[in-house]
C-alpha cells in the first residue's frame, strides 16, 4: 500500500497543555482511517495538524516529522497543502453565499475558470456529495435554506470542488439525524475510491461501519491502530476494549 | 416580602423611564429647531450667498463648504481607517505593543475636538504650509474621525465568525483572499455604522475647523482645495455670538439645515446598511 502521510514522533502543545504525545503512524492512499477516542483525546488536534489548521492558533507548538507524499508539511506552501488536504468540519458551515457560489468559491479563488467548466465542476462535486438531485433546481438560493444534513453534504461538495487528494472529516455527522448520517457515510464510502479519508468520529459504530482501519486515541496518545475488524473484534489493549464496549468515555 | 412580579414591573418601569429620558430631550431639540427654523427655509436661503453682514441672504457657501469638508474627511479617513482596522483585526498578533495601540486608538476618540484643531493648525496649516484651507480642514476632521472608524470597523471585522475564515482557509484560499471575499463583505454593515458616526461628527464639529479652514465671512464658493471655506457649524457659531442683531429665524434655519444634512447622510448610510443586512444570512 502506498503511504500518503508519514507521521513520526509527533508532539503538539497548546500553551502548557500537551495535546499529542509521541504519535507515529502512516496513512495510506485510498483508505478510510477512522479515529476514535473520548473528547479531549487529541483526535481533532491530530486532524487539524494534517492540513496545518493548527497554525491559526498562536499558542500551538508542534514537534516531530510529518511528511505528505515524501515532503515535510512545514516545507509545503500552506495554501497548496490545504488545497490538497481538504477538510469538512463538525458543524455544517455553509458560507453566506448561494448554493452554487459555496461550491464554486474555492475554485474561483484558485484562479480563472471558464463559466461552463465551473458549472461542470459544481455539478460533479454536488453529485459526488449526493446532493445534486436535491438542489439542482435551486442553485442560486441561499445555502442557509438547506437543512443541516444538506448543508453538510454541501460542505463536502465544496471541499471536493478544489480536487483534494485527502479529505479530513471532523465528526461530520455529530449534528445530523440518522438518515442524513447514512447519506454522508454512503458518500464517504464511494469517495474512498478516489480520495484518502481521515475520519474523526465520536460515534464508535460509525467507525466500525466505514473505516478500513481504526485508530484509538486517549489523552493525546495513540493507544492502538489496526484494521477496523481487528479493533472491534479483538482489541489488543484493555483501554480500547473498554472504550468501544462503552465501559468508559 | 419579595414579589418577583412587582420587582419585574419596577425594573421595567425604570428601563422605560431611562429610555424616555433619552428620547424626550432629543425630540425636544429637533422640534424646537424645526419650529423656529422652518420659517427661514426657502429657496433663496438655501441657494444665495450671505448678505448684509450675514443678517440676510442665504447660507449656500456654508452648505457647500461643509459638504466639501465632510467628503474630504471621509475620502481621507475611510481607506486609512479600514486598512488599519483590517491590520489590527486580522494580522496583528496578541502582544503588549498591539494592545497599547488598540488602547491608544480607543482613547483618541475621547480627545477633545479643539485639541485636534490645534494639531491640525500646527501640522497641516503651518508645517505643511497648506494654509487655512479645505485640505487642512478635511485632513484635521479626517484625523478626528479616524479612531471612530477604526474602532467600529475592527469590531465589525471581528464579529464575522471565525468559522468562515477557517472554512475559507481550509480550502487553500489565501488569507488575503479570505479577508477580501469573506470577511469584508460580511463586515460592511458594521463598517458603515462607523462611517455614519464619523460623518455626523465631521459635519457638526466646530473646533477642528476653527483654525484650519473656516472663513468668518466669504460670500463666494471656494475655488480649490487650497481655498478657505465657510462651514455650517462655524457659521452658526458666528451668527449666534459674533454678529449682533441676526434674526433668530436665520440662526435656527441654519441649525435646521445642518441637522437635516447630517440626518440625510445618516439616512443614506442606513439604507445602504439595510440593503447589506438583508443579504446577510447567518
Amino acid at each position: 500500500m502506498v503511504k500518503i502521510f508519514t507521521i513520526k514522533d509527533l508532539n503538539i502543545w497548546f500553551g502548557s497543555a500537551h495535546a499529542l504525545k509521541d504519535v507515529s503512524m502512516d496513512i495510506y492512499v485510498n483508505e478510510i482511517l477512522s479515529i476514535i477516542g473520548p473528547s479531549n483525546s487529541g483526535k481533532t488536534t491530530f486532524l487539524r495538524m494534517l492540513n496545518r489548521l493548527n497554525d491559526l492558533n498562536h499558542n500551538c507548538k508542534m514537534e516531530g516529522n510529518v511528511k505528505f507524499e515524501e515532503e515535510d508539511i512545514k516545507n509545503i506552501e500552506v495554501e497548496l497543502l490545504r488545497k490538497r488536504v481538504g477538510m469538512v468540519f463538525a458543524l455544517p458551515l455553509a458560507l453566506p453565499l448561494s448554493i452554487f457560489d459555496n461550491v464554486a468559491y474555492g475554485v474561483r479563488m484558485h484562479g480563472k475558470v471558464k463559466k461552463q467548466s465551473l458549472k461542470d465542476i459544481v455539478e460533479k462535486s454536488l453529485q459526488e456529495a449526493y446532493l445534486w438531485d436535491e438542489v439542482k433546481d435551486r442553485l442560486n438560493e441561499s445555502a442557509f435554506k438547506l437543512s443541516g444534513g444538506q448543508q453538510q453534504r454541501l460542505c463536502i461538495a465544496r471541499t471536493l470542488a478544489v480536487e483534494p487528494e485527502v479529505i479530513l472529516f471532523d465528526e461530520p455527522c455529530s449534528g445530523l439525524d440518522p438518515i442524513s448520517t447514512a447519506k454522508v457515510e454512503e458518500a464517504m464510502v464511494i469517495l474512498k475510491q478516489n480520495y484518502t479519508i481521515v475520519l474523526v468520529t465520536n460515534n464508535v459504530k460509525q467507525a466500525a461501519r466505514v473505516g478500513d482501519r481504526t485508530a484509538f486515541f486517549l489523552n493525546g496518545e495513540l493507544i492502538e491502530l489496526n484494521k477496523t475488524e481487528n479493533i472491534f473484534t479483538a482489541p489488543k489493549d484493555k483501554r480500547t476494549d473498554g472504550y468501544i464496549s462503552g465501559k468508559f468515555g | 416580602m419579595r414579589n418577583p412580579y412587582r420587582t419585574q414591573k419596577i425594573a421595567f418601569s425604570l428601563l422605560f423611564l431611562a429610555t424616555l429620558l433619552i428620547v424626550v430631550p432629543v425630540g425636544l431639540i429637533v422640534i424646537v429647531i424645526i419650529f423656529k427654523g422652518f420659517p427661514a427655509i426657502n429657496w433663496q436661503f438655501l441657494s444665495d450667498i450671505p448678505r448684509q453682514g450675514m443678517r440676510s441672504g442665504g447660507i449656500f457657501p456654508a452648505i457647500i463648504g461643509t459638504l466639501y469638508l465632510v467628503a474630504g474627511a471621509i475620502i481621507f479617513a475611510l481607506p486609512i481607517g479600514l486598512l488599519a482596522a483590517i491590520y489590527l483585526s486580522e494580522y496583528s498578533k496578541e502582544n503588549v505593543l498591539n494592545r497599547i495601540i488598540r488602547l491608544a486608538i480607543i482613547n483618541l476618540s475621547g480627545v477633545p475636538s479643539v485639541v485636534y484643531g490645534l494639531f491640525g493648525l500646527a501640522l497641516f496649516v503651518v508645517f505643511f504650509k497648506f494654509g487655512a484651507s479645505i485640505l487642512a480642514g478635511s485632513l484635521t476632521l479626517g484625523i478626528m474621525i479616524l479612531p471612530v472608524i477604526i474602532t467600529t470597523s475592527r469590531e465589525a471585522l471581528e464579529s464575522v465568525p471565525d468559522s468562515f475564515r477557517e472554512v475559507s482557509l481550509s480550502l487553500g484560499v489565501s488569507k488575503w483572499q479570505t479577508i477580501r471575499h469573506i470577511v469584508l463583505p460580511n463586515a460592511i454593515p458594521g463598517i458603515l455604522t462607523g462611517t455614519i458616526l464619523g460623518l455626523g461628527r465631521a459635519a457638526g464639529e466646530t473646533a477642528p475647523i476653527l483654525f484650519t479652514v473656516a472663513a468668518f465671512y466669504l460670500p463666494r464658493l471656494p475655488k480649490s482645495i487650497f481655498d478657505q471655506a465657510m462651514a455650517l457649524p462655524y457659521h452658526l457659531y458666528v451668527i449666534s455670538t459674533q454678529v449682533p442683531n441676526v434674526d433668530e429665524k436665520i440662526r435656527y434655519g441654519t441649525a435646521l439645515v445642518l441637522l437635516a444634512l447630517v440626518l440625510f447622510m445618516n439616512l443614506v448610510a442606513i439604507i445602504i446598511r439595510y440593503q447589506f443586512r438583508r443579504r446577510k444570512k447567518w
